[in-house]
């Protein structure tokens, strides 16, 4: 049984709309115009148990007021959303005890406090026994890689382990469905990669399924088998991320260095040239064909070398984006 | 009685960690400190200054105005001790989009807003403002002294003062509870503040047009005089039993507000 199932789900918000001037402020106070934005248009999902699946879509295509939604923090317009087998907006206690959302860009502990005081603060509240949260904090701690750092004011922390203790006090209550909206934002390479890790351990060791929002591709391949990209409020793809790169990109790449230089004409009938500048060449060959196409260059060129390979992912995605604006 | 055990564990760690919070700063107990004797001295003078001619505050003496006064001050040290610190940060909760988190957590959300934070700063005010109501029922050289009040009189008096206290923190909850529509709303809890200073002086030593207002509008009779009157034993039932009525209305209208406000939270964009 799915532990997250979404239906035809929508949030339509009512804005008021203003001129800009002074004028413009006058007719606002006077005569408020409003107009309805659909932020999430009809969506329909559903999460197994266990999964990771990694939400995708550029700034305002609808992914965090998706995350809200499941989170309980505002309504859908209309359709019907279950999450852990609770409606996320009546916000009772045995769901809240099941879910976390972390924000990549917001923080929940005490920032003149060391973290250790905020995590009793949070499994006071979440009802958990003193000794037990002492076990949890000390192994979410050692897989965070975390020690000293809880004893420290949070303001003295790096954002990298600031981070570690966010996701260690989101995850103190060992929720079954972690929402994590941007969770390396602003992290360097190497605090990114042990986010990652440590997400993956913990899907492991724990079974919990995960919501992954990330404009860092890394986080999406590392971590997410299947993907859901959602652009201008609607679903566009819900599948693996293979998946979505044949359907983004129907053409692999072959790049040649080629022991003599060629004409345009020579690679006709071979696939569409990308680029020819001396002894390089670069055609794009439908996958269908691939492997036959290759053979017929190898037989027909002398190739140095060869190499065949998808288009960047997020160059793809990036431009579907900029393709179904123009629309 | 899990469930309550469980809310006063939380404002425990609540109280434990703010005040561990607030010790980082030391030097705000002896600013405030000064704060509060300053303040009171200079309402003494004033009171001093209104009796200089030997006349009553309306109807009041010496020792009962010293009592309002005294009371003020309580719930002024309670403002700054749970109020302030408290509703202050909804506005900031709702602007940084925070609230979030205290909305996801399988507690209360009015319950924690109101609770999470304590400053011990507000503490020299309400020892104070008792100080100040044991001196005006004790001084021996004033020309009417009370004495020591009946059990009966203490205990309606401390009914009274929780029921100020709890309408007190409703108004300002209102208040803050609004800025889910009108972020500058909360401007308007410094507007509240300073009219409440109002309540330093029984009401009846006010013009009765804004004796209405204290008593019907704002509800600053409610805060001081009327716990004043009860702890001098000279109160009377009916307003007694109103002081109570208000502080229940004042409760569940505040519940109630908070409760409809949430539809209307959007969360901040990320």
């Amino acid at each position: 049984m799915s532990i997250i199932n979404a239906k035809e789900l929508s949030k339509i918000y009512r804005v008021s709309e203003k001129q800009p001037g002074i004028a413009g402020t006058f007719r606002h106070l006077l005569q408020r115009k409003h107009r309805e934005i659909t932020a999430v248009n009809q969506i329909s999902f559903s999460i197994e148990p266990g999964e990771i699946v990694g939400f995708l879509g550029p700034n305002g295509a609808g992914k965090t007021t998706t995350l809200k939604m499941l989170t309980g923090l505002i309504h859908p317009s209309s359709g019907e959303l279950l999450v852990a087998g609770h409606k996320p907006w009546q916000r009772k206690a045995r769901f809240l005890r099941q879910i976390t959302l972390v924000m990549g860009n917001r923080q929940q502990l005490l920032w003149d406090l060391p973290a250790l005081d905020s995590l009793k603060v949070n499994a006071a509240v979440y009802g958990i026994p003193e000794k037990e949260a002492q076990r949890r904090i000390n192994e979410l701690a050692e897989m965070l890689e975390l020690g000293e750092e809880l004893l420290r004011p949070l303001r003295k922390l790096s954002l990298g382990q600031r981070m570690k203790t966010e996701l260690l006090a989101a995850l103190l209550h060992q929720p079954a469905v972690l929402f994590l909206d941007e969770p390396t934002l602003g992290l360097d390479v190497n605090a990114q990669v042990r986010v990652r890790e440590f997400l993956a351990d913990y899907n492991k060791r724990t079974g919990a399924t995960m919501l992954l929002t990330s404009h860092y591709m890394g986080d999406i391949t590392t971590l997410c088998p299947r993907v859901l990209l959602i652009h201008q409020g609607e679903l566009f793809h819900d599948g693996s991320l293979s998946e979505l790169t044949q359907k983004l990109a129907p053409c692999s790449q072959v790049r040649m260095e080629l022991s003599e230089i060629h004409n345009v004409e020579d690679f006709c009938g071979y696939g569409d040239i990308h680029s020819l500048e001396g002894h390089q060449v670069q055609l794009l060959i439908p996958r269908a064909e691939l492997s036959e196409r290759v053979a017929a260059l190898l037989n027909r060129f002398e190739v140095v070398d060869l190499e065949v390979s998808a288009p960047p992912i997020e160059e793809l995605i990036g431009g579907l984006f900029r393709s179904r604006e123009k629309l | 009685m899990k469930e309550l055990r469980r809310y006063w564990h939380s404002l425990c760690c609540f109280w434990s960690s703010s005040i561990a919070a607030e010790l980082e700063y030391p030097l705000n107990a002896w600013v405030e400190l000064l704060s509060v004797l300053g303040n009171l001295a200079g309402s003494i003078f004033v009171l001093k200054l209104l009796f200089g001619n030997g006349v009553a505050l309306g109807g009041w003496s010496w020792n009962g105005s010293l009592i309002v006064l005294g009371l003020y001050t309580v719930l002024d040290g309670f403002t700054t001790c749970v109020l302030q610190p408290n509703l202050s940060r909804i506005v900031n909760h709702i602007q940084t989009g925070t609230l979030d988190y205290v909305l996801l957590k399988p507690i209360d959300s009015q319950f924690w807003l109101s609770t999470r934070t304590v400053s011990p700063w507000g503490l020299p005010g309400i020892i104070a403002g008792f100080c100040l109501i044991c001196w005006a029922l004790l001084k021996p050289s004033s020309s009417i002294s009370y004495g020591l009040p009946s059990s009966g009189a203490l205990l309606l008096a401390a009914a009274l003062l929780i029921a100020s206290l709890i309408i007190l923190y409703s108004l300002w909850f209102v208040l803050a509870a609004l800025s889910i529509w009108f972020i500058k709303v909360w401007n308007a809890t410094e507007v509240l503040r300073y009219t409440l200073v109002a309540g330093r002086y029984p009401v009846s030593a006010y013009p009765p047009a804004l004796r209405l207002i204290f008593t019907f509008v704002l509800p600053v009779a409610f805060l001081t005089t009327i716990p004043a009157e009860a702890l001098l034993g000279k109160s009377s039932s009916i307003w007694a039993i109103a002081a109570l009525c208000v502080a229940g209305i004042c409760l569940t209208g505040s519940r109630l507000l908070w409760n409809y406000a949430q539809r209307f939270y959007t969360s901040a964009s990320s």
